[in-house]
């Protein structure tokens, strides 16, 4: 693999230029399975050219929130696991994994593409605890945009455990109906280099960015919505450039979005 | 009209005061509304731990806690998720207004403690720590005006509050570096169509452009003081 220093970078991407030769709109090479992992109720693993992320379903039962009853409970969580990157630890999540799992929850959440209420057994006592873990495996830039992708498969992949209506024991090992789910947000990340914006952003891009920006964004009613935005990184966006990117987000998520096995 | 009587494009009443502590380098209060935020800035000053000093630049640390009196519900103390994040993108947003490749191997802590919370209070953090920053002393670019806006039963409007925030549709922050005209935070939750998307933006934009004028007035009162007291 080729490298380049910050000055290098910048000089190359001045000139629309970058290492792996692709267009400043074009994604890398990405690839979806789903269903990787037996012992999760549902899983995917997703490439985009050398970054690899694997997502995992698990599912239980849980007392809902006070302030939603009726809801079943979603939670995300990311580990940058150190095999993937010199510069991960070990330790307690970092900022960085945090905000990871923060934004890919919000884009699920928001788009509300699940139906949490259907998640609910009993009223107040009683509701399913759907858990999404990622593990970062492999590090080569747009962690946010693999890892969402993997999400939304493997919770479109997952079957749920069969649980005892009476006395509520699950049973992990028999897998009945799917999540109920209807539609697949996609996010999409750009960044900010030598003042031009590129989307799917590789690790060394990643190294020589002013900022980044990432969006949320799934179809209603054949419609484009956007449901979670995130600005990452030190700079900062003109309104111009926030607009180009949305504008640019709405195009490509229909291309991402053609990768989700439904 | 909104439940509390304000214009779609209006702000909540603000108040802004700085040098608030005795303690702290700089510090200020800020209060939208019924949110209110106080920060306080300690450094340039020594690093510890050692390992995380940069021979390059001062390292930016930024603390956002809501103290757990500040909500309805009693609000756990110490660090969350969401108070980590916020603590980052709230530093994200100030980093590039400050000269930190003037002040290498060294720290500037920027604490930040919600009084009392009445939504948006990631943006009143933001406003007070800006002027925490200046009233400290810290070389600055410019100053960093943060508000949110969004759709509240259809309608687009300013600076979320009170019920606004639980039964909005949309919530979105940003900060603004108006010299630069950078957004130097963006984010946002809920369901928009791209054209909405655009015009709460700009929404949020214009409220920050306010609060600037807020903030610009209490640094130059203070340096008003300063200068009629050489005077006399």
């Amino acid at each position: 693999m080729i490298t380049v220093d910050k000055e290098a970078m910048n000089e190359m991407i001045a000139r629309n230029k970058r290492l792996d030769s692709r267009e400043l709109d074009q994604f890398r090479e990405i690839k979806v399975e789903a269903g990787v992992i037996s012992s999760a109720e549902g899983s995917s693993r997703v490439c985009i050219g050398k970054t690899e992320v694997i997502a995992g379903v698990k599912m239980d039962l849980a007392e809902p929130f006070p302030d939603s009853k009726d809801e079943g409970v979603l939670m995300v969580n990311a580990e940058f696991v150190p095999l993937a990157f010199e510069k991960f630890e070990t330790g307690p999540p970092s900022d960085e994994s945090i905000e990871l799992a923060r934004v890919v929850d919000r884009t699920i959440r928001e788009s509300q593409i699940l139906d949490m209420k259907k998640l609910c057994i009993k009223q107040g006592e009683k509701v399913w605890t759907i858990f999404i873990d990622i593990d970062i495996i492999d590090h080569d830039g747009n962690l946010i945009d693999a890892a969402t992708l993997a999400s939304v498969q493997a919770l479109l992949n997952t079957r749920m455990p069969k649980m005892n209506k009476e006395t509520y024991e699950i049973d992990y090992k028999t897998k009945e109906s799917p999540l109920p789910i209807n539609g697949m947000p996609v996010s999409l990340s750009f960044v900010k280099i030598s003042g031009k914006i590129l989307i799917d952003p590789s690790l060394q891009e990643e190294d020589s960015m002013d900022a980044r920006f990432t969006v949320g964004v799934f179809e209603q009613n054949s419609e484009t919505k956007f449901c979670a935005m995130q600005k990452g990184g030190t700079g900062g966006f003109t309104m111009e450039e926030l607009d180009m990117m949305l504008d640019i987000a709405e195009e490509k998520s229909r291309e991402l979005r053609n990768v989700i096995k439904e | 009209m909104r439940n509390d009587g304000r214009k779609f494009n209006e702000l909540r009443p603000m108040e802004a005061k700085i040098g608030v502590l005795k303690n702290a380098v700089g510090s200020a209060y800020f209060k939208m509304g019924n949110t209110i935020a106080i920060a306080g800035v300690f450094g340039p000053r020594e690093v510890h731990p050692k390992h995380d000093e940069d021979a390059e630049k001062a390292i930016l640390r930024t603390r956002y806690n809501m103290a757990s009196f500040s909500t309805e519900t009693r609000n756990r103390p110490g660090p969350s998720r969401r108070s980590k994040e916020i603590s980052m993108v709230i530093r994200n947003a100030l980093t590039p207004v400050l000269f930190l490749e003037d002040y290498p191997k060294t720290a500037i802590d920027v604490y930040i403690e919600v009084l009392q919370a009445d939504a948006s209070t990631r943006c009143v953090s933001l406003n007070a720590a800006t002027l925490a920053l200046a009233d400290a002393g810290v070389p600055m670019r410019d100053f960093v005006a943060s508000c949110s806006a969004g759709k509240v039963g259809d309608k687009i409007v300013l600076d979320i509050a009170g019920k606004e925030d639980t039964d909005g549709q949309v919530d979105l922050p940003v900060a603004y570096y108006p010299k630069k005209r950078l957004l130097t935070l963006i984010q946002m939750d809920g369901i928009v169509t791209k054209d909405e998307l655009k015009t709460i933006v700009s929404l949020a934009k214009k409220g920050c452009e306010q609060i600037y004028e807020v903030q610009k007035k209490v640094i130059k009162e203070k340096y008003k003081e300063v200068g009629h007291n050489d005077n006399s």
